[in-house]
């Protein structure tokens, strides 16, 4: 039995590596919130990209899916990570200043 | 005379008809302590919504406008302290207060929804004056160049203050 073991392990690092070898790399990027707007996102968002949200202004703001799917908040001079957990397009909008809103579009 | 003009001004402006003078001189000290006057009224406005409202989206609304002008206020401290100017009290500031006084007055003595709809309604008045006097009037006046770009903040903030006051006041309707 410990030899199979032995012979199973490499097949399944094998396995794993082109599992790894075969998904779009995350990217990062960042939306920043300033003079009471968001900065227009970026066009191509992919599952699993991680978004920072970065509020340069001096006032509470919040970016917050209308699905309820995420809600970032983001206190004066801060900033948060997100990872884009689901596909498709998805509106968000500051809780506190409901004027200011975007839109995420995101791909599988 | 000249405080009594640019008071009467102001005023005018508060009722709408944005009759501004485009010569008027104020001072910088004068427009730090209007700016910081106009702020703390909104503040005293949205603490007596807090304690007399019961609709949430009164509440949240009277919420955001106190910690928001609250920011602007402690910004405007702040950057007082750092340039050494001791805000001056004057005509336009205590016309402000006087108005200010008379509507909490007002609407301390409503309730429930009557209340609500007051303090909303007053609240998409105040900002647009407000709003009128800074783009018209202290804005273009300032000389100092981070007191003007902090009061531009402000701008960009009341006007979406004043949007979402209107929104509500059509919900209200």
């Amino acid at each position: 039995m410990g030899a199979m073991k032995a012979i199973y392990a490499p097949v399944i690092v094998t396995g794993l590596l082109l599992a790894i070898g075969t998904a779009a790399p995350a990217a990062e990027y960042q939306i920043v919130v300033a003079n009471m707007k968001f900065a227009p996102p970026p066009d191509q968002l992919h599952l699993g990209d991680v978004i920072i949200w970065r509020n340069d202004d001096i006032f509470h703001h919040t970016a917050t899916a209308r699905d309820a799917s995420f809600d970032i908040d983001l206190p004066a001079k801060s900033e948060a990570r997100m990872t884009i957990e689901y596909v498709g397009a998805v509106e968000f909008y500051c809780r506190f200043h409901p004027t200011m809103t975007g839109k995420l579009n995101v791909q599988p | 005379m000249f405080k009594n003009i640019l008071a009467a001004t102001f005023l005018l402006g508060l009722a709408g008809t944005a009759a501004i003078a485009a010569d008027a001189k104020i001072s910088d000290p004068q427009i730090a302590h209007i700016a910081y006057t106009a702020g703390q009224i909104d503040v005293t406005a949205a603490e007596q919504a807090l304690k007399k409202s019961k609709n949430t989206d009164v509440i949240e609304f009277a919420k955001t406008m106190e910690r928001d002008h609250k920011a602007v206020n402690d910004q405007a401290l702040a950057l007082v302290k750092q340039l050494k100017v001791t805000p001056e009290d004057n005509q336009i500031s205590k016309s402000l207060n006087a108005q200010a006084t008379k509507e909490l007055a007002k609407l301390g003595a409503l309730d429930g929804s009557a209340f609500d709809k007051a303090y909303i309604d007053n609240e998409v008045a105040y900002h647009k004056a407000v709003n009128s006097a800074l783009a018209d009037q202290l804005i273009p006046s300032a000389k100092n160049a981070k007191l003007k770009s902090l009061l531009e903040t402000g701008l960009a903030l009341f006007k979406e203050h004043q949007m979402h006051a209107e929104h509500l006041a059509a919900m209200m309707k």
